[in-house]
This record gives structure tokens, sequence and C-alpha cells, in this order.
């Protein structure tokens, strides 16, 4: 169940990602449509943030390729944004809630310039759509699970782009910041933007999303919401492991192989 | 004394410059030390430290001069090849970086010690000096090592602020730096390089085994003092050149003394003063928060008692003796009376023939301790479901800590009740 689009925003290519030799993902080919909501959903270690993070070109690949709007990535670094795990950075850095906004602006800047006044607007309005006005001078140390959340969420709306990748968004937030979240994310849609959201809740999917991707190590489906999340194609991604695609990788990692002929 | 004086005033043109000289050192790896630290790198820092040892001496042996400049280079390139000696080997085996930093460490310097020790025995008259590396001497930044020093030190200065942004970025979200289009790449080799560089120029000073510590300790020292980067990069220079200045002084009236060690010492002082006494981060400041918490919980605890007294007996008017209350509650009879007497200072209570009655605001404020008491319990056994029985500890801290806010927000969820689980009457 793969249902391909024509002009897609994101396209993804035979893409294969491995980490240590072994392929935790395996020739991904799928294609999402524009002014989207895309649920990535899968068990834990399915790869779900591999692929996102693949497709920002964040990890090398061992074959295939990504396009966004028909381009490689480092032709449209300003129309994508990127909102990672939070507990990927360290909070206890000597920053303010402003500051880390800011940032959203930086990639508009390029080097050597300070944020003018016009970022500083744009990041003061990111901040008061995720309700944290009142937070911008805070230290970020101090903010809770769910405020730093919707920080980072105003970084990447500061930074205006047109797709936007969210690794576990959800992950961790008190029911109130979810809700706004997801309020945030359908206002985004509205305005044509396409998000991609790596979630792990599949209660909630169905009400999300209104595009899905089911992975687990391999691409089991991708495609409308109601299409997508029927019970054959959910056990298909949650049921037994494929032991012997997991013992190939191993296999891969432990002989030191490469993932492809060509790139030995 | 006279010579604090001499030194000071800076008639002499060689202290200028040897001030002058140490300052610029101090503060300029004092900043990229910053950086160095929020990337938590620290110990990278102090394996190029080590690694330029065999730099400088090489230089020496192929050039056979001690031109500043060429020796500079030398230590920038083993620097260099130790940093990527180490990133090799953590990327290319299973060996982990803090082991990789280990090993490069002490190779490098082991040859390095092997060539100064060989160099020392080669009865060339120029090598004398070369010592200096080992442990630093800031009397010797005169003449055209201050000017080569000087300038690099200038420079780092200028890069890191021109790079301010960048840099912020890189330490505090990489991937995020990588998806705006930032070359993360060239941004960590341009780090990497301020801090050999750093590293090199400070070497003069305090000397390659030290020189970790000029890069780590202000950078630290700083953090505890500030929650804003662009101040925590300024007083980490100024920390460092304060160490800078007083390495000079002490390489200026005792020239047999190496600097390094003094500069480090100082630099560790103003490290561990920052420990201690920084406002909110710092340990004294931990030690009040704990004192002032301490006698909150006395307090409120004497007056609760005296409260809980006048309910029992219907009447506040009479006065109660030290050992009416202690019968209540065993609260040690030196820090009671203590309590007690700072009550009284407040107004909370007064004394009357050795005995002690609560004034009216005293009053106010046991039944307002009592409130919360029997509100938190109540609390806890309707929305936590806990045994009425298994309340009493929890309420006997939370009563302490609950602010009005709270308490109207307590009062609303649980209806202004009138009965505790205890079926005594909230007041």
């Amino acid at each position: 169940m793969i249902v391909q689009v024509d002009n897609p925003v994101v396209e993804v290519h035979d893409l294969t990602v491995s980490y240590d030799r072994k392929p935790v993902l395996w020739d991904i080919d799928l294609t999402l449509p524009a002014g989207a909501l895309v649920g990535v959903i899968g068990p834990n270690g399915a790869g779900k943030s591999t692929l996102i993070k693949a497709m920002m070109d964040l990890l090398p690949t061992s074959s295939g390729y990504v396009r966004i709007f028909n381009e490689p990535i480092k032709q449209v670094h300003k129309r994508i944004s990127y909102v990672p795990q939070r507990e990927s950075v360290d909070w206890d850095f000597p920053a303010s809630v402003f500051d880390v906004v800011l940032m959203g602006r930086y990639g508009n800047l390029g080097l050597f310039r300070g944020p003018r006044k016009a970022d500083k607007d744009a990041a003061m309005e990111a901040l008061e759509k995720v309700n944290m006005q009142s937070f911008a001078n805070r230290q970020i140390s101090q903010l809770s699970g769910g405020q730093q959340q919707r920080v980072f969420l105003a970084r990447a709306l500061a930074q205006n782009a047109d797709v936007y990748f969210m690794d576990e968004p959800f992950a961790g937030v008190d029911i109130a910041t979810e809700t706004a979240i997801i309020e945030l994310l359908r206002q985004m849609r509205a305005q044509g933007k396409t998000v991609i959201v790596v979630h792990h809740d599949l209660q909630s999917a169905a009400d999300y999303f209104d595009w899905v991707v089911l992975l687990n190590m391999r691409l089991v489906a991708s495609g409308p919401t109601e299409k997508v999340l029927t019970q054959e194609l959910l056990e298909q991604t949650y049921g037994g492991k494929l032991t012997v695609l997991s013992k190939v990788g191993d296999l891969l990692r432990k002989q030191e192989f490469p993932a492809r002929e060509t790139k030995v | 004394m006279q010579q604090f004086w001499e030194f000071f005033s800076f008639a002499d043109a060689n202290i200028r410059y040897v001030t002058l000289g140490s300052v610029l050192l101090a503060g300029s790896s004092a900043v990229v030390g910053c950086f160095t630290l929020l990337r938590k790198r620290a110990l990278v820092g102090d394996a190029v430290a080590h690694s330029v040892l065999p730099g400088v001496c090489l230089a020496f042996i192929l050039s056979g001069t001690k031109n500043p400049l060429i020796l500079l280079l030398g230590a920038f390139i083993t620097g260099w090849i130790s940093l990527i000696v180490i990133d090799y080997i953590t990327s290319r085996s299973r060996i982990k970086e803090d082991t990789a930093i280990g090993l490069v460490l002490s190779v490098f310097f082991g040859i390095g010690i092997l060539l100064l020790t060989s160099i020392q025995h080669s009865g060339n008259a120029a090598q004398s000096g070369l010592d200096k590396f080992l442990f630093g001497k800031a009397a010797s930044l005169v003449g055209e090592d201050l000017i080569v020093f000087g300038i690099v030190a200038v420079l780092l200065l200028f890069t890191t602020i021109l790079f301010y942004k960048e840099l912020m970025l890189l330490c505090f979200d990489q991937a995020f730096a990588r998806t705006i289009g930032f070359p993360v790449r060239a941004l960590e080799l341009l780090l990497t390089t301020l801090t050999v560089l750093a590293v090199v120029v400070g070497i003069q000073a305090v000397g390659v085994v030290l020189m970790a510590a000029m890069l780590i300790t202000p950078a630290a020292a700083a953090r505890f003092w500030t929650e804003n980067l662009k101040v925590m990069l300024v007083l980490a220079a100024l920390m460092g050149a304060f160490s800078g200045i007083t390495g000079a002084f002490v390489s200026y009236t005792a020239p047999a003394m190496p600097t390094g060690p003094w500069i480090v010492l100082i630099i560790s002082m103003i490290a561990i003063l920052s420990f201690a006494f920084a406002p909110k981060r710092g340990w004294v400041a931990r030690l009040m928060r704990q004192r002032r918490n301490r006698a909150l919980i006395l307090e409120e605890n004497l007056l609760k008692l005296l409260f809980q007294l006048g309910e029992l007996k219907q009447d506040f008017e009479t006065s109660r003796s030290l050992s009416d209350l202690l019968e209540r509650r065993s609260i040690p009879k030196r820090q009671a009376i203590h309590g007690l007497k700072k009550l009284k200072q407040q107004g909370y209570v007064k004394k009357k023939k050795k005995r002690w009655i609560l004034t009216i605001e005293g009053e106010k404020r046991g039944r307002r301790v009592v409130r919360l008491h029997r509100l938190w319990e109540l609390y806890l056994t309707q929305y936590l479901h806990l045994a009425s029985d298994h309340v009493h500890e929890d309420a006997e801290t939370i009563e302490h800590i609950i602010t009005p806010e709270l308490e109207k927000r307590l009062m609303e969820e649980l209806n202004y009740p009138e009965l505790d689980p205890h079926s005594a009457r909230i007041p």
C-alpha cells in the first residue's frame, strides 16, 4: 500500500541508511503530497527519526537520494525547517528563550550578520503563536518539557519555511501543549505548508494526520490515513520483527560489507 | 611592596609590554575556551596543549632558530595533527573519545619531552629558554615574540566576535545548524583551529602542561555568574586577563619562578570562589537557601503549636509556657527558644512572665499554617486516594511552601471544605 503522488513536495528514492554498516532502513521509496500533515509511525527502533534525519541530509546514506521540491536539499535549505527531539540539546546552555527562537532567523541572515530588528519582530511573533511571549527573557534551563517543545516550535515558525520536519514533538509534553501544538500544525496546513511529524501514539494518529507513513526498518505503507491505518497494515508494522532482515544487517556489520556493491 | 608599585605604575616599557601580552594571551584563550567548554570538548584542549610540544621542538631542530613565527607554526601543525588523530581514532575504531584523547595526549607529549631532552643535551647554545614552553614564562614576552603572539591573540578575539552567532548555534544545536545550511564542517574546523591557536599563543605565558586550565577554567568560573553567553565571554576574558597580569607580575618579581603554575593557581582560586559565592548557582547561596528554609519551618511550626493549643482549649488569650509547647511536639529546647525570640522580634508573639502568647498577626499566620496542613491532607485523600493515616507526614512539609495562589486553587478544587480527613475543622 504505497501511494505515490504527482508533483511531490518530498521524494525519497531507494533510500538505505546504515549505522555502523548495519542498515536500519532498507530501500525506502515514497513521495509526499503538498499541504499535508504527515505522520511517520512505527514501533521503537523502526527508524522513524532516522528517516527524517536522512531526508534532511543529517545522516550519510548507503544508497538512494532525497528530493525536496524536486531539488537536492542543499538547494532548498531556506524552504525547510527542522524541529529536533527535545532531548537532543543540552538545555543548560547560557541562552534565553528569545535567543533560541532568534536562531530560526540565522539561515536567512547568512554568515557574519547579526539579527536585524525585523528578525526580532519575527521571533517575537513566533513566540506569541506558541503562547510563550511572556517567557521571552526566561533562561532556557528553567523551562519545563512542554515549554522546551514550544520554544523549538517557535524557532521553526520563525524560519517561515514551506516544509517542516518534526521529530517526536508530542513526546513527554502535557495535554495543553499537545493540543496547542496540533492546533498550530493544522493552521500551518491551512496555509499550504507540509508538516512531517514523527509520532509514536497510534490512538491519536488517525485524528491528527491526513497522510500516514508506516515504517518498520522498511516502508510498510504510505498513503492517505484512512487507506493506511488498517488492521492488516498495522499488524505488518507492529507485528513480528523481520528476523532474517535484521540478521542480514548484522552480517553486513560483522563482515564490514558495503550495502551496495559499487561502494566497496 | 615597592616592586608592586614599580610594576603597576607601568612606568617601564618592558613591563607594559609583558602585561599587555599576558592580558591578550590569557583573555583570548579564555574567550575561545568558552566555546570549547560549551561544546563539551574541554579535554580536547588539554590534548592539544600537550601535543604542541613536539611541534615546537621539531621546528627548532629543523630551523635552528627560536624565531617565534617558526616555533608557532611547528606548534600549530602538531596540535592540529593531534586533533585529526583523535577524530580518526574515534570515528574509525571502537575506541571511545576519552581513551583516544588519553592516548594521543601521552604519545605526543612523550615525543615532545624526548625531543626537548635531546635538544638540551645537544650542546646547541641557542636552545636555552626552550624549556620555558613547559611551564611558561610571561616575562619573556617581549620584542618580536610579543608582536607575533599579540597579533594572533587579537585575531582570535576578532574571529570569535565575528563568528559569534555561528559558534553559538554550533555549540547549542549542531543538527539544526546543518539544516539551515550553515557550513557545519567548516565551522567545526574553525573552532578547532581557534582552539589550537589559543593554545599555541598561550603556551608562551603558561606552558604546555597547564595550558588547558587557561582554556577551560575561566569559562567554567564565568558560567557560575551568568546565564547569558555574551556576558559569560566578557567575564571569562576578564578573569583570564586578571590572572594573566598576576602571572606577569610574578614573573617580573621572581624571574626564577615559572609563570604557568602561578597563573593557573590564580585562575583556579577565582574558579573556586565562583563555585562558592556565585549567586544562585554557588554553594553559599545554596546553603543560605537551606538555612532560610529551616528557619521558616521552625518558626511556622512554633506558630502552629501555639495556635493548636489555643484551638484545643478554645482560648487564645492565655499565655503558654515553653514546656506546654514542647509537650505537644519535640523540638530541641534551644532551637525553640531561639525561634520564639525571633518571632517576638518579628511581632508574631509576645512574652509575658516567661510565658508566650500569639499576637493578632501571629494568630493569623498560625491559623494559615494549620489550614494549609489540613487542606493538603484532604487533597491527598481525595485526589491521590491515600489513607487518612498516611497523609500527615506529607502535609508537615507542604504546609510551609504553598503560595497564596495555590491556596486559592486548593480551596476551589476542594470546594471550600469544612473538615479535614481526621474530622478536625479547617480554620
